[in-house]
């Protein structure tokens, strides 16, 4: 596996099935190539899709991703060094958001990081979901990176569903009682029907959710029973993009890339004070530069006058002078207008300045807003 | 009056000299929710194959080719208010724009009903 490839190296490779394929395709599924799998990109339509998730719950199939486990003598150092976050400080069945950089402070990944109890995974120290366009990438990149005595091993037998909605707590208590309990960030392991499930109460849509692992051999039990649920649909990758762009949510690849820096993403929330005062990671010069001096561009949330939308790779204008692009966008279901993600030079990313946007030769005014655009729900402790 | 097809998944109502253009029932079905339809101007002049519309679902844009050559004299204002009438009623109430038609010669190359069935069937 070399640390060299990019997502495009799919394009040369035939797609590959998911475990629920056959389950996907007899629920009605329209399949469509993404991330080197065949996956659902809608059942009924999006826009039906979206509206359910955000009012009951939706079962979507996030079994591309890349599910690691870490173990061995000293992985939370080894992990500090390539990670910018608190690992140390990591609680027992705590979840936390992090990415991969480079040398140059550039983000190769973004990515769940949680730390196992002691009867989870094998005993494994720790938990980490990536994306599924980059994890080989990744795996080449940490295989690099990490020391010899830390033994990292890719779950590729492991499904991964994730149950999203203001009705996703009451759904899943319904099959596992003790789930109710849990928090925005909280995971832990779980037995259903003899079956053993990793969950963690978090998701990607800005709602209530979980993100449960569970062995692929059982997955179709599962999703099956979620789906005999009432206040539970099968959802697509098309809603699940137009969820997540409400909720102000960054897509790897799209929003992120190596050619863009934490601060400037605005998510130097992953990086907590300890790690910035005492760096030792890679990519720490790049985020100390930008919080003293600020970064070249943040990524900002658009709202657009008009119903025409702006999608990725539309050019942002003040004037004759571009200014930026945006990254993701398109129709927002919930706010029943379109809605963009872009880059933006720091001059004109403050909250409330009018742009231009060109769209197909014409110009559309957009204004710099607050995300998210969809308030997000997600279960806080009380 | 007769209805043509094209392989771009088009219909064109002729009516003496007017040919009303719109997307098929099997293209809507294909693109999803649509959220915005862009129009033609009045007065424009299209040949045959230009781009004359676009069609943005919550996917992705697409393009509406003019199927045949002609001068727009109406564009389906009903579709700014409510882009989805495409969705619910492609062949009829959701037609996009009615153009003068050029060259009448050119109705020749397109399918009839039965031979859109059949190419739709096929795909």
């Amino acid at each position: 596996m070399s640390g060299t490839q990019d997502a495009t190296h799919f394009e040369d490779l035939p797609l590959e099935a998911l475990p629920l394929d056959a389950w996907h395709r007899a629920k009605g599924a329209r399949m469509v190539g993404f991330a080197g799998y065949h996956m659902p990109i809608q059942y009924e339509g999006i826009m039906a899709e979206h509206s359910w998730t955000r009012e009951h719950a939706g079962l979507f199939d996030v079994s591309h991703m890349g599910q690691l486990t870490f173990s061995g003598e000293g992985v939370d150092a080894a992990l500090e060094h390539i990670l910018p976050s608190d690992i140390k400080g990591l609680k027992p069945f705590r979840q936390r958001y992090s990415m991969l950089l480079n040398e140059e402070g550039g983000i190769l990944d973004d990515l769940m990081v949680s730390r196992l109890g002691d009867n989870a995974f094998d005993g494994a120290a720790i938990y980490m979901v990536v994306n599924g366009a980059t994890k080989y990438d990744d795996i080449g990149w940490m295989i690099d990176y990490l020391p010899d005595d830390v033994v990292m091993n890719h779950m590729a037998d492991q499904a991964l569903l994730a149950l999203q909605g203001p009705e996703a707590g009451e759904a899943l208590a319904a099959l596992i009682p003790e789930t109710a309990d849990m928090v925005f960030m909280q995971s832990g392991p779980f037995v259903w029907r003899g079956i053993p499930l990793w969950i963690s109460r978090s998701g990607y849509t800005g709602e209530d959710g979980f993100e449960i692992s569970i062995p692929a051999d059982d997955v179709t039990l599962l999703a099956d029973a979620l789906c005999a649920l009432p206040q539970v649909k099968p959802i697509g990758l098309g809603a699940r993009n137009s969820l997540r762009l409400e909720a102000g949510l960054p897509l790897y690849g799209h929003d992120l890339s190596p050619a863009v820096s934490t601060i400037g993403a605005d998510l130097g929330f992953a990086i907590q004070k300890r790690r910035r005062e005492e760096g030792g990671f890679i990519g720490h010069a790049r985020v100390m530069k930008e919080l003293a001096d600020g970064p070249g561009a943040r990524r900002v949330g658009l709202t657009i006058e008009g119903r025409l939308p702006a999608r990725e790779g539309a050019t942002i204008h003040v004037g004759n002078t571009q200014v930026g692009e945006v990254t993701s966008g398109g129709f927002a279901p919930s706010v029943g207008a379109p809605i963009a993600m872009g880059w933006v030079s720091l001059p004109h990313s403050a909250e409330g300045t009018a742009l231009e946007i060109e769209v197909r030769g014409k110009r559309i005014v957009a204004v710099v807003a607050p995300m998210p655009f969809v308030p997000h729900r997600y279960r806080r402790k009380a | 009056m007769s209805r043509y097809f094209t392989d771009e998944h088009e219909w064109i109502d002729v009516e003496g000299e007017i040919a009303t253009v719109g997307i098929t029932d099997y293209a809507q079905e294909q693109l999803g929710d649509i959220v915005f339809v862009e129009l033609p101007a009045e007065g424009t002049t299209f040949e045959k194959g230009d781009d004359a519309a676009v069609v943005e679902s919550v996917k992705a844009a697409s393009d509406v080719y003019a199927p045949i050559s002609g001068e727009v004299v109406e564009a389906n204002g009903a579709l700014e208010d409510e882009p989805a009438l495409v969705n619910s009623d492609a062949e009829e109430d959701g037609w996009f724009f009615k153009l003068r038609i050029a060259d009448t010669s050119e109705l020749e190359g397109l399918m009839t009903e039965a031979a859109y069935k059949k190419f739709v069937a096929s795909l």
